[in-house]
């Protein structure tokens, strides 16, 4: 038992200089560290585009890491510090665009293309059933009772 | 009715232009947030050795200058480099260099070794300004009219073909956008 926790002190002194590396310096207020570290998931690393700088080693990320802490302690509220961004690098910033006229496209196309093919499926079924309901040329008696014998041979 | 068969001829058509437009697109490169917009405020000590740093107040000469963010540890600045300093040899247009999160030694041995094409330059150290800037990779290359209003910028190594279709016409006054505020 003694072994296993001298164990585990190496274990944990060992692995502590490789997070070292990236651990930012956090803001002593609970309530506002935990401020940044959800706008950290909403802005986008620049360098490395599809990562939340929350995520991100770049340098880059870093600094825009303190930067929103700082606002932050500023006083800043979270759409003051998203607005300081994207006044500098644009709307890009955001992992989550803002809905407006540049934007619409982007919004609203997957609702009109789910639309759209729902209309489509519709408009099939409806004229399925039609066909199969009303066949175009009815046999007559004839034919029925030849199509009969010829069902009951292969069974 | 024989229409309907052209439908998914057209679908196709529309999806290869859309794929074909998008091929051309550089999703790295950001459309700068500060096009039509004044530059930050800001003031900056010259790199090491040298003795002129770079202002707000440097960027609104009347005339449009350049402004070219560079940097020792980056390498794809030393190919445009010369670019650079013919443009100080040939051309009378005021470049100016913002050093970015350079080592001060550093940043001037780099000028010492290929060349100082800059009139002005400014040791951005703690890499605030060029955030202000909207820099998010080194080089960029800025044109700034001269009220101090952003113009142009183009992200990554500058060639001569933006130069000569981008850079120097706006340097000339020309293709400017209006200034927002």
């Amino acid at each position: 038992m003694r072994h296993f926790a001298l164990l585990a002190v190496v274990m944990v002194a060992l692995a502590a200089p490789a997070s070292a590396q990236y651990v930012d310096q956090v803001l002593a207020d609970r309530q506002q560290e935990s401020r940044a570290q959800s706008l950290h998931k909403q802005i986008r690393c620049l360098v490395c585009q599809n990562q939340a700088i929350a995520d991100s080693n770049a340098e880059l990320a870093r600094q825009l890491r303190t930067i929103v802490r700082e606002r932050i302690v500023a006083g800043d509220d979270d759409t003051q510090v998203k607005a300081y961004l994207v006044d500098r690098y644009g709307d890009w910033v955001l992992m989550r665009p803002p809905l407006k006229a540049s934007t619409a496209v982007l919004w609203i196309s997957p609702f009109v293309i789910l639309a759209a093919v729902l209309v489509g499926a519709l408009l099939f079924a409806i004229r399925r059933r039609k066909q199969t309901q009303s066949p175009a040329n009815p046999l007559n008696a004839d034919e029925e009772s030849r199509l009969a014998s010829i069902l009951n041979d292969r069974a | 009715m024989r229409l309907r068969y052209l439908i998914p001829v057209l679908g196709f058509v529309v999806l290869f232009i859309g794929l074909a437009v998008g091929l051309t697109l550089k999703p790295r490169e950001i459309p700068s947030a500060l096009i039509g917009k004044p530059v930050p405020v800001f003031d900056l000590a010259p790199v090491k050795g040298r003795s002129i740093g770079l202002s707000t107040a440097d960027l609104k000469l009347g005339t449009p200058v350049l402004v070219n963010v560079f940097a020792s540890w980056c390498v794809p600045c030393r190919q445009e480099h010369p670019l650079f300093m013919e443009l100080a040899r040939t051309t009378d247009f005021k470049i100016y260099g913002l050093n970015q999160r350079d080592e001060p030694d550093d940043a001037a041995r780099w000028l010492d070794a290929f060349g100082d094409p800059y009139d002005r330059t400014g040791a951005d150290i703690s890499g605030r300004t060029s955030i202000d800037w909207g820099v998010y990779g080194v080089p960029e290359t800025f044109v700034v009219d001269g009220n101090g209003c952003i113009q142009y910028k183009h992200i990554s190594v500058l060639t001569r073909e933006i130069l000569e279709e981008e850079i120097l016409p706006r340097l000339r006054g020309e293709k400017h956008v209006p200034c927002e505020g």
